[in-house]
Order: C-alpha cells, then sequence, then structure tokens
C-alpha cells in the first residue's frame, strides 16, 4: 500500500468513525430501544392526553413563531441587502444575539421581563393578559431563539442574484409589489425556505428556553421536548422515548427537507 | 536534458486522453504541443510532470525512466493556465516557496528571488499579494516560481490562455527571449497554432489524444501529414477530397481550362490582407486570400463573376491532385445561382 | 500594510434603491427594528437591568461565588476542549466529504446536519443510552465532565464541517499541484497551502460552535446533571432561577454572554488576519506607487 492510500484510509478511519460513534450509534439505539419491547407502550404514551396536548401545543408554537419570523426575516434581507442605511450592522449584529446567547439565558430574560417584578408586569397584569407560565410566553421564548435562520440563509442568496432582474421587470412596467411576488421572491425562494425549515426544526426541539418561561406544566404547558424531560425524571421511560423518537422522526424529515433545498439551491 | 514519451497510454473512465503516445523533445529546445481541446495535449504534459500517472507508457527525462517518481522529486518547473498562485502568500514568499522546501538559507532565498523577480520584470513588487498584481504579472511571477527551483525542464500548461490578446502577445515574445536567454528545455501547451508557430521551434500536432505529426513550423505547413494537421495548422478550403490554402487561390479575370467559375459574394479588407469570399458552382464556398495590389488590379466587386485557378492543392486519399476546381465543373459558361 | 485595506476614494456606484413592495424603506426599517426591539432587546435589556438591580458589587460578589465561577470555568475549558477536537475531525469529515469517494457518502454528508435538526433535549437522551450505566459497551461516562465534552461534540460537529466544507470545494487544486512540482511533500502540502487557505473558514465554525457550546443547555442537562463537580453555567443559571436568585443568576447569564460575545470579535479579528490577501482591485487602483508599476492590460480569466 502506497503512503497515500494509507493516509486515505486513516482519514476515512477517522472521520467515519467519529461520526459513527457521535452521530449513527446513538440514533440507531434511540429506535432500538423505544421499540425494543414492542409498538405499545410509546405509541400509548404519546397518545395520552398530556402527549397529544404536548404536540398540539408545540405545533402551535410552530404555527405562530415561524411564519412571524419568515415574513420578519425577509423584510429584514430586503432593508439589510438592497437599503444601505448607517444603522444596518446594528440590525444585523442585534439579528446574530440569539446566536450567541444561551437559551437558558433567553428564558431568564423573558422571565424577568414579564414576571413578577417585570418593568411590563403592572401593565399586563391590569390588562389580564398573562404570558409567563403559559402558552404566549412559549411563543415568546421560540420566537426569540430562531429569529436569525431566515435572514441569515435569506441575505447571501439575496446578494448573489443582484438587481438586474429586479431593474429589468421595473423597466418593463412591473410595480414593486409585482417585482417582489414575480421576481425577486422566485429568485429567493430556496434560500428562504432553508432558513424556514432550520427555524421549525429550531421551534420544535426548543428546550432550554421554553422549559424556564413555561413552567412545565404537564397537560398546560408542556411542549414535546418539555414533555421527554419530564417523563425521563419521572422514570416514565416509554413515555420518554416514544415522544424522542417522534421528535426525532421529525429531525429526519428535517434533515431529508435540508438535502433537498440544497440541491435545489444549487440547481 | 531531452525527453522522451514512449507509448503513453491514458483513460479517464472511458475517455481516452492519450492512445499511443510517442514523442522525442531535444534537449534546450523549445516545442509546442498544439491541438485542439481534448486532444491529450494538457494530459500529455501534466504525465511528463507527474500530475498524472500514466497507464501504460514511460517517461523519460534525460535518458532516465521517471515514470515511477513523485512530481516532488522530478524536478520539472511547471506553469499553470490560471497561475496557481499562492494567493495566501506574497509575491516574495510565492518566488522563493521552492527554495524554502529545499531548505536554502534566508540570504541566499533573497538573493536568488530578487534577481528572479528581475529576470521576470517585477522587481520591486515582492511584497504584494497575488490578487493585487494583474494576469501577467501573476502570470510572470508563476514563471519566477517555477525557475527558482532550477528546474531540469520547464512545462507550460496554455500559459498565455487566461490573459488578453495583447498582454499574450507580449508574453509570447518575452518567453521565446526567455529561453533563449536560459536555455532550459521547455515544453508548452497551447490550442493556438499562431501562438505556436510564432513561439515554438518545434511543434507536436495531437488529436483524440493521438500525435498527428510533429515537426518544424514550415514541415507542418508545407507538408502536413494528413487533413487534420493542414486544417488546424493554417487556413484551409476543402473542395470535395481536396485542400487548398486561401493563399494558393489564383483569382484571374480570364477563363480557361484550368479555372473555375466563381461568384463575388463579399470582399473584407483587413488592411494589407484582402479577404475574397466566392461561391462556386455547386454551392460550395471558398475564399481566397489577396494582397491590396492584387485586389487593385483585379478591380474585383462583390456580384461579379470570377475565375479561380488553384496553384497547390493537396489530397490525403492516395490520389495524385491535379486540378480541385476544374472537373467537379461543368464546361462552358453558366450563371452561378446567387444566393442572397 | 494596512494602509491598502482604506475605503478607496472612488466611490463605488451607488447602488439603486428599490421600493419595498407595499411600504417605504423608512416604515419597513421601523417595522424590522420594532420587532427586534420587542422580542430580543427588551428582554435582554430587562436581564442586564436585574443583574445590576443590588449594585456593581452583589454583581461581582454573584459571579465570583464558588459555584458560580466553578461553573463558568468549567464550561470555558470544556468548550475549549471541545472546539479543539471538532476542528480536527470536522475538517477531516469536511475533507472526506470533498475529496474522497465512498459509498454511502451522500448520506453522510446528509446526517452532519443531524445535531442542528435533533431537539438538544433528545440528543441528551440518546446520548445517555449509549453511553450511560445501561451502555452496550459497557462504557459509562454519564454524569461526569466527559460526558459534557461528548454531549458538546455532538451538538456542534456540524459547524466546523459546514463552514470548511465550501473552502475545499472552491480551493484551486492547481496550486497543491504547483507545491508538489515545486517538491512539496503531503504535509508540507497541507501546512503551508491548504490549512492558511481553510484558516478563515475553520476560525468562523470554531467561533459559531465555541458560542454554541458556551451556552448549551438541554443536551447537556441528563447526560452530564447538575452534579457540584458537572454543573456548567447554564445549568448553574437554571438553578438559581428554580431556587428564586434571579440575580445570581442574571448575572451569571450576563458573563456568559459577554464571553460569547468576545470570542466572536476576536474570531472576526483572526478571519480578517486571515483573509489579509484578499484585497480588492480598486483598492490598489487608488495607490499611485502600483499603478504607475502596473503594466497596462488587464487579464481576467474565463
Amino acid at each position: 500500500m502506497s503512503r497515500a492510500t494509507q493516509s486515505r484510509w486513516g482519514l476515512r478511519f477517522l472521520g467515519l468513525g467519529y461520526i459513527a460513534v457521535l452521530l449513527i450509534a446513538p440514533l440507531i439505539l434511540l429506535f432500538y430501544k423505544t421499540f425494543e419491547d414492542g409498538l405499545a407502550a410509546p405509541f400509548e404514551a404519546i397518545t395520552s392526553a398530556d402527549g397529544l396536548h404536548a404536540l398540539k401545543l408545540t405545533l402551535l408554537t410552530v404555527a405562530i413563531a415561524v411564519p412571524l419570523n419568515t415574513i420578519f426575516g425577509v423584510l429584514c434581507s430586503l432593508l439589510l441587502v438592497r437599503h444601505k442605511w448607517k444603522g444596518n450592522w446594528l440590525i444585523d449584529a442585534a439579528i446574530n444575539l440569539p446566536f450567541a446567547i444561551s437559551p437558558v439565558v433567553i428564558g431568564l430574560s423573558l422571565f424577568l421581563l414579564y414576571g413578577r417584578q417585570g418593568w411590563l408586569e403592572p401593565g399586563l397584569a391590569e390588562a389580564g393578559i398573562k404570558i409567563l407560565f403559559s402558552t404566549p410566553g412559549i411563543i415568546l421564548a421560540c420566537i426569540f431563539v430562531s429569529v436569525p435562520f431566515v435572514v441569515r440563509e435569506t441575505v447571501p442568496v439575496l446578494q448573489e442574484i443582484g438587481t438586474e432582474q429586479e431593474q429589468a421587470a421595473e423597466t418593463l412596467g412591473a410595480n414593486a409589489w409585482q417585482t417582489f411576488w414575480r421576481v425577486t421572491l422566485p429568485a429567493i425562494r430556496w434560500g428562504v425556505a432553508y432558513g424556514v425549515v432550520l427555524t421549525t426544526a429550531r421551534v420544535l426541539g426548543e428546550f432550554g428556553a421554553v422549559s424556564v418561561v413555561s413552567g412545565n406544566i404537564s397537560g398546560e404547558t408542556q411542549t414535546l421536548p418539555l414533555f421527554v424531560e419530564k417523563n425521563y425524571e419521572n422514570f416514565n421511560l416509554p413515555g420518554a422515548f416514544g415522544a424522542a423518537v417522534l421528535l426525532a422522526l421529525l429531525a429526519l424529515v428535517v434533515l431529508m427537507a435540508m438535502n433537498l433545498l440544497k440541491r435545489k439551491e444549487a440547481a | 536534458m531531452g525527453i522522451s514519451v514512449e507509448g503513453a497510454n491514458k483513460c479517464f473512465g472511458d475517455f481516452q486522453a492519450l492512445d499511443d503516445v510517442s514523442i522525442e523533445v531535444p534537449d534546450g529546445s523549445l516545442t509546442a504541443l498544439l491541438g485542439p481541446s481534448g486532444s491529450g495535449k494538457s494530459t500529455l504534459l501534466r504525465a511528463i510532470a507527474g500530475l498524472e500517472t500514466l497507464d501504460t507508457g514511460r517517461v523519460l527525462i534525460d535518458g532516465e525512466d521517471v515514470s515511477k517518481k513523485p512530481t516532488q522529486k522530478r524536478e520539472v518547473g511547471f506553469v499553470f493556465q490560471h497561475y496557481a498562485a499562492f494567493k495566501h502568500m506574497t509575491v516574495y514568499e510565492n518566488v522563493g516557496f521552492g527554495l524554502k522546501i529545499r531548505k536554502w538559507k534566508k540570504d541566499k532565498v533573497r538573493a536568488r528571488v530578487d534577481e528572479l523577480l528581475n529576470l521576470v520584470q517585477l522587481p520591486g513588487l515582492a511584497d504584494r499579494y497575488p490578487s493585487q498584481l494583474s494576469g501577467g504579472q501573476r502570470q510572470r511571477m508563476a514563471l519566477a516560481r517555477a525557475l527558482a527551483v532550477q528546474p531540469q525542464v520547464l512545462l507550460l500548461d496554455e500559459p498565455f490562455g487566461a490573459l488578453d490578446a495583447k498582454v499574450r502577445k507580449d508574453l509570447r515574445t518575452w518567453l521565446r527571449n526567455l529561453h533563449e536567454e536560459m536555455n532550459v528545455t521547455t515544453i508548452f501547451v497551447t490550442h493556438d497554432q499562431e501562438e505556436a508557430m510564432d513561439v515554438a521551434g518545434q511543434l507536436v500536432v495531437m488529436n483524440q489524444g493521438r500525435v498527428e505529426q510533429s515537426g518544424s513550423a514550415a514541415d507542418l505547413y508545407d507538408k502536413p501529414a494528413n487533413e487534420f494537421v493542414m486544417s488546424f495548422v493554417g487556413e484551409v478550403n476543402r473542395l470535395g477530397d481536396d485542400f487548398v490554402r486561401p493563399h494558393d487561390i489564383e483569382i484571374v479575370r480570364d477563363r480557361d481550362d484550368s479555372t473555375a467559375e466563381a461568384m463575388v459574394q463579399r470582399i473584407v479588407a483587413l488592411g494589407f490582407e484582402i479577404r475574397v469570399e466566392l461561391v462556386l458552382g455547386d454551392g460550395t464556398e471558398v475564399w481566397a486570400q489577396l494582397t491590396r495590389s492584387e485586389l487593385q488590379r483585379l478591380e474585383l466587386r462583390e456580384g461579379q463573376i470570377a475565375y479561380l485557378r488553384p496553384v497547390h492543392a493537396k489530397s490525403f486519399n492516395g490520389s495524385a491532385p491535379s486540378n480541385p476546381l476544374g472537373p467537379r465543373l461543368p464546361k462552358g459558361p453558366r450563371t452561378v445561382a446567387t444566393r442572397r | 500594510m494596512e494602509a491598502h485595506a482604506a475605503k478607496s476614494p472612488v466611490a463605488p456606484p451607488r447602488a439603486r434603491q428599490l421600493r419595498l413592495p407595499g411600504v417605504g424603506a423608512g416604515l419597513g426599517r421601523g417595522v424590522v427594528v420594532l420587532y427586534l426591539s420587542l422580542f430580543v432587546l427588551l428582554p435582554l435589556a430587562a436581564l442586564l437591568d436585574n443583574s445590576l438591580s443590588e449594585g456593581i458589587g452583589h454583581f461581582w460578589s454573584q459571579v465570583s461565588s464558588g459555584q458560580a465561577k466553578r461553573s463558568l470555568e468549567l464550561i470555558l475549558v470544556c468548550s475549549l476542549i471541545v472546539v479543539a477536537i471538532n476542528a480536527v475531525f470536522g475538517t477531516i469529515v469536511a475533507w472526506l466529504l470533498v475529496r474522497d469517494n465512498f459509498p454511502g457518502k451522500s448520506i453522510v454528508n446528509a446526517i452532519i446536519d443531524l445535531p442542528f435538526a435533533l431537539p438538544t433535549i433528545v440528543a441528551s437522551l440518546i446520548l445517555i443510552q449509549l453511553w450511560g450505566n445501561k451502555s452496550p459497551v459497557g462504557i459509562d461516562i454519564a454524569l461526569t465532565r466527559t460526558a459534557i465534552v461528548v454531549a458538546l461534540c455532538f451538538v456542534t460537529l456540524p459547524f466546523v464541517v459546514r463552514a470548511v466544507q465550501p473552502l475545499l470545494i472552491e480551493m484551486d487544486r492547481e496550486m497543491e499541484e504547483a507545491a508538489a512540482s515545486l517538491g512539496a511533500g503531503g504535509f508540507t502540502i497541507f501546512r503551508r497551502i491548504i490549512f492558511p487557505n481553510l484558516l478563515p473558514g475553520l476560525a468562523a465554525g470554531v467561533a459559531l460552535a465555541f458560542a454554541r457550546a458556551l451556552g448549551e443547555y438541554g443536551s447537556v442537562l441528563l447526560f452530564a446533571g447538575g452534579k457540584p463537580d458537572t454543573q456548567v453555567a447554564s445549568i448553574f443559571i437554571g438553578q438559581q432561577i428554580e431556587t428564586g436568585n434571579e440575580v445570581g443568576a442574571s448575572a451569571v447569564s450576563i458573563v456568559l454572554l459577554a464571553m460569547a460575545l468576545v470570542c466572536l470579535l476576536i474570531i472576526t479579528l483572526i478571519q480578517r488576519w486571515g483573509s489579509r490577501h484578499e484585497r480588492s482591485q480598486v483598492n490598489l487602483a487608488a495607490n499611485p506607487v502600483i499603478t504607475g508599476a502596473a503594466p497596462q492590460g488587464g487579464d481576467e480569466r474565463e
């Protein structure tokens, strides 16, 4: 064996071994553990009242947080790329903040803002609005953690397509809305879609921030990730595994969507 | 150091890039590998450098079989079409790279790099990064980098391919002068026949992985071995099985047995040279190359009927070429169909 | 050297200002700023305010208290180790995905993103199955500091791979061939040619991985737990919230946040240094010395 071949096999052993031990083995074991005693127990756990409620609440947060952050993300990208402004760097920095902040810290800041001695507490209490330990708090946490994704994926695509197509559309008489819907959006759609997928994945699986603001009350403020934790701590392993497998399956769907979109974007 | 390649074969998948290629490059010569893209010329050059391994066949440098030697040990200087500048290094670090690998002392490196930067006319640019140079400067830096290690042979892969026409012409002359000065055996690859004839003493014409012919520029032009070489090296008109160079077509005003009738379609003045495009009776389009004074003497105009006489014609299918135009045309006056 | 990077006196042509559909740029900007303020900046302001609500002295005593300090030190050290491991293995994996061919490559390429897609609490759960007291391979590292490192390796793997991969794809292979023709061996080519060109991407990936590792919560929660000697900063913050010490929690949060920001800043500087050779031709044209020395005629490949 030549030295080049030797080092090639060495690198393969290291790289693929690392992936196998770190990523693949745990994933296979999760599915094995969940189903080793049959499908009944994990299925029952997910379809229990608490399980179904956790699933519904998770889907609700996705249904609210993802569209909001998508619209914000596209608008923000257009401003950052197409409209030079002195304050753009500040907006850009603020968008990246959630990447640098621990989910628990995000949860804590919401907890402090809307909590007992929070700035907004007097007004909210008077209006009878409850944010902490209820659904709005969970949604706010999910919006916070997933703000950057659509912007980060859309900005480079927008920069790459340039303005020529938009200018061409304008010379052909298209107004701003028509240009946006017929030229800009179709050109950036795969980038936006990729951002949406990442946002969805993050909202689906958010744990740290949500655990601080939700109170983790079964059947009320419990999302699927919280359901996993609670069941694990209560030694209800089938429940924990059932929900974990459900989330893992969703993660695999997300992975497939990411790969599909990457290919579309490259094409 | 002479270079020879013996019976080289190389396949990429089911594409045969080299098909039993043998060439002989004399010591100290400047040789061009000429051919269209996909002809295998770059693959051959890369095989000589050791950047490709041959399926079968041998590469000899100075009589020594180097086929098994890695690139690092072949002591060749290689210049790439797109410069392959180390973009994270300054010009100085680029040129000194090979010397550092050879563990030269710092002051010796400095002296050698300075000498080379003068040679390639880039003095004072040592601290620039490649992104700060023009294309021509980058290519000269790449050449200096290849020459720094005093290679046994210098290999250039389409060295001027990425440059614009003007810079290209300057560098050609410069390369020829440099070769005379350094006298190192040099092979360069090009698809531009004019460039090859201008720079090289010896040409090797390649097509579809095979060597079609090698020899001096005059040999190839005057005695092409086959149809491909004739049409690739210089301009040519094809008339059935026969080939005539445009400057070998004589235009006369009076008809006789050796002439063919044609209609002048277009006259293009390219400075001193005049290009006359004509259509024969059977619809074949030919063009003839005239000088300005010839055109004035003939008083040709577009749309007019003229008579052609081929001076030299070549045929590669065995039969002796006679008059390629005559027999194919019906005798007697007739009108040439206008095509416009 | 930095003089060249200075702004060119020749202003680039002004980008055409396209109207935003429906709203003007001013209104759009207002919406964006309001959205960010309401959902991101306002909560963070409340956090900062709370951490200092009992004075800077109290802030400092909270941060430097035994357990708080230990948890910050622990996550810092663990993050450094993890980033080093993933810098090496992430580069190897990226290399395999770009330069090698092996069966199942596209599956490996897809599964790299798994930690991005998988909820962290699920990661924690499955890691404890594989490396806990019921480990099928008999390795029990749960509730140890090693578990912290393993969990962080898991969640930060994609950052380095995905940052290095595009640079490897775009890298000019001829640079490596040129180095080989000049006598450089495999290792020298990697060290002198490939590595310097990967550095900007590697730095970016490492920065993101480091920031992520510093704040990671879910994946370490079940697997490494909250014992005093395995308590990282985020877990410490979580516990302080539960016990009602909000000021202590927010003080440590501010320090953690500051560490992440400083690291991002440092890496940005490294990146800028690593790509110092990528100076534009426009800037050069402004320099009379260079303009004078340059021969006429452009170039530009393709």
